[in-house]
């Protein structure tokens, strides 16, 4: 097997692709994909709009079905486990867009994050999840679609923190949101992997996601097209041509 | 005359308070499934003849079997037909709710026939009381409580348990319903369920009303409740128990406003209203929030 360096240390995989190939009709989104994440590790997926990080996401999310190649999730074939089980295994995901229920309070929408949780400790951890943003406290009983972009971001990320997941799956969190409020939703993500959590963050802002993470992937038309840690994709000067999918030559 | 315009709006409110738990029990399932199911009609059907055959018995055992024979056949069509389609459009779905609601009425004439039979439910409903100096059919006052009752319970179970959490999650958002962990088999079921024990109230009133069963009945109901979804705004469950109020209420009304001769075309002034509405408010008078799937 060609395990990268360390991973020994680190035990299996939480997550382990191989060959990913996500497909929709004669479209190829994604090809030859091989990633591995790794208990509290951060890894970013850096690429255009239209690389190809979102299907990724969605088929390791169990979203979409891979046209080949292999998932496994906690060294269990991800196909075998169904969608609402997915959470179950320690995977939670805040997809593009945020999908928070807009007509459920904030409230309800942060009890459904907790789900999976049969244990007495939610309600006193919900509490905890107001407190930290008081903004979700004071509207606690209002519809969550009235929250502002960056509010219902913050909503989306706490209600996946509810299931105690070991890997965080966040679709491009910054997206549509003005700097000063992405600035936060990035505080929030460093203060979960601080906790020990595992991440793995799509973004198309190298540098915020770099700020984070301690392995990227950049992604151009549907591969990877360079992978490292953020110094080492810095230094090589190939960064570019990687996230544009372009030979260094053709650029003037 | 005050006495006739009270009856007339307790007989519109009783009817209307039907077709409001009919067109609950179609939008729950609109709701978590995008399912319009006109086999809606088949459950009421089905408890109108468990109450045909226990109510010799007792009152009880009428309406306990009523409720376990709709809440039976509704689990058994969502698990045989409903289920294999649940990744199907929208329009294939539709067919497939026509197709199990012939099948179930034209084989239930198969085993009974299709004459209507006569059954003497809660008798002891049909006498008039004194309110207030107006005399008023018992029947219609214990219909009007039985619906408030259950529009209250539904809504409870909607508002305040873990499961009505989940139905309206997934009601708004199927897939991220379930990306936090929503199991769609238990929510679709207890949608199914919920919506059955509504058919078997309504189907116990209604025999109690009209005193008879057939393979036929509740189609009539189910289509009028249907009406009453859509423009309460299909999707919204307060929205779906309004519209069918309303038009199951206005119903009533017209057929005691309309001048005598006019009386047969009813449906067609009814339909005139609910064309009117729509054009004004399409999405119903109250929208549904989530009309889309996303992820």
């Amino acid at each position: 097997m060609d395990r990268e360096a360390g991973a020994g240390e680190r035990g299996a995989a939480l997550v382990d692709v191989r060959g990913l190939a996500v497909r929709y009709g004669a479209i190829s989104a994604v090809h030859g994909v091989d990633l591995q994440v790794h208990a509290g590790e951060a890894v970013a997926i850096i690429g255009p709009n239209g690389a190809g990080k979102t299907s990724l996401l969605s088929a390791m999310a169990g979203i979409v079905r891979p046209a080949a190649g292999s998932i496994e999730i906690g060294g269990r074939p991800a196909a075998s486990i169904p969608l609402p089980e997915m959470v179950r295994q320690g995977v939670a995901l805040v997809p593009e867009g945020r999908n928070i229920f807009g007509s459920l309070t904030v409230m309800e929408n942060l009890r459904l994050g907790a789900t999976v949780r049969r244990d007495d400790g939610v309600a006193a951890e919900i509490e905890r999840v107001v407190e930290t943003f008081p903004v979700l406290g004071e509207r606690r009983n209002q519809p969550a679609g009235q929250l502002s972009g960056g509010e219902q971001q913050m909503l989306a990320i706490a209600r996946a923190m509810l299931s105690r997941p070991r890997l965080l799956m966040l679709d491009e969190p910054s997206l549509g949101l003005a700097p000063v409020i992405v600035d936060r939703v990035y505080e929030l993500i460093r203060t979960i992997r601080a906790q020990g959590v595992a991440i793995l963050l799509v973004e198309q802002n190298a540098e915020r996601a770099f700020a984070v993470a301690e392995r990227a992937c950049i992604m151009s038309h549907g591969a990877f097209t360079l992978t490292g840690t953020p110094p080492e994709i810095r230094q090589s000067g190939a960064f570019d041509a990687a996230y544009f999918g372009v030979a260094m030559e053709a650029v003037p | 005359m005050s006495e006739q315009i009270v009856q007339t709006l307790v007989d519109a409110i009783s009817v209307g308070g039907l077709y409001a738990l009919t067109a609950l029990g179609i939008g729950l399932i609109f709701g978590v499934m995008r399912l319009i199911n006109f086999a809606h009609a088949q459950l009421i059907m089905a408890a109108g003849y468990a109450v045909l055959v226990f109510s010799t018995q007792s009152v009880v055992l009428a309406i306990a079997g009523a409720l376990a024979a709709a809440v039976v056949l509704a689990l058994l069509v969502e698990r045989a037909a409903f289920r294999p389609l649940r990744s199907a459009d929208p329009a294939m779905l539709l067919i497939a709710s026509f197709a199990v609601s012939f099948f179930l009425e034209k084989a239930m004439i198969v085993v009974v026939g299709s004459r209507p039979k006569g059954v003497d439910f809660l008798p002891g409903l049909a006498r008039q009381i004194e309110v207030a100096g107006v005399r008023l059919q018992m029947l219609q006052l214990v219909t009007i409580a039985v619906c408030l009752v259950l529009l209250a319970a539904t809504t409870w179970f909607l508002r305040s348990t873990r499961l009505g959490l989940e139905m309206r999650a997934a009601a708004e958002n199927f897939r991220m319903a379930e990306v936090l962990g929503v199991r769609a088999d238990r929510v679709i079921a207890t949608a199914f369920a919920i919506s059955a024990l509504l058919a078997g109230a309504v189907a116990c009133l209604f025999v109690a009303q009209t005193g008879l069963v057939q393979p036929r009945m509740g189609l009539q109901l189910v289509i009028i409740a249907f009406v009453g979804t859509v423009i309460g705004g299909l999707g919204s469950l307060p929205g779906s128990a309004l519209g069918g109020f309303l038009v199951g209420a206005v119903t009533i009304l017209l057929q005691a406003l309309l001048p005598p001769d006019l009386r047969l075309f009813r449906e067609a002034f009814l339909f005139v209203a609910v064309a009117a509405v729509l054009v004004v408010r399409p999405q119903g008078l109250i929208p549904a929030p989530g009309m889309k799937e996303r992820i």
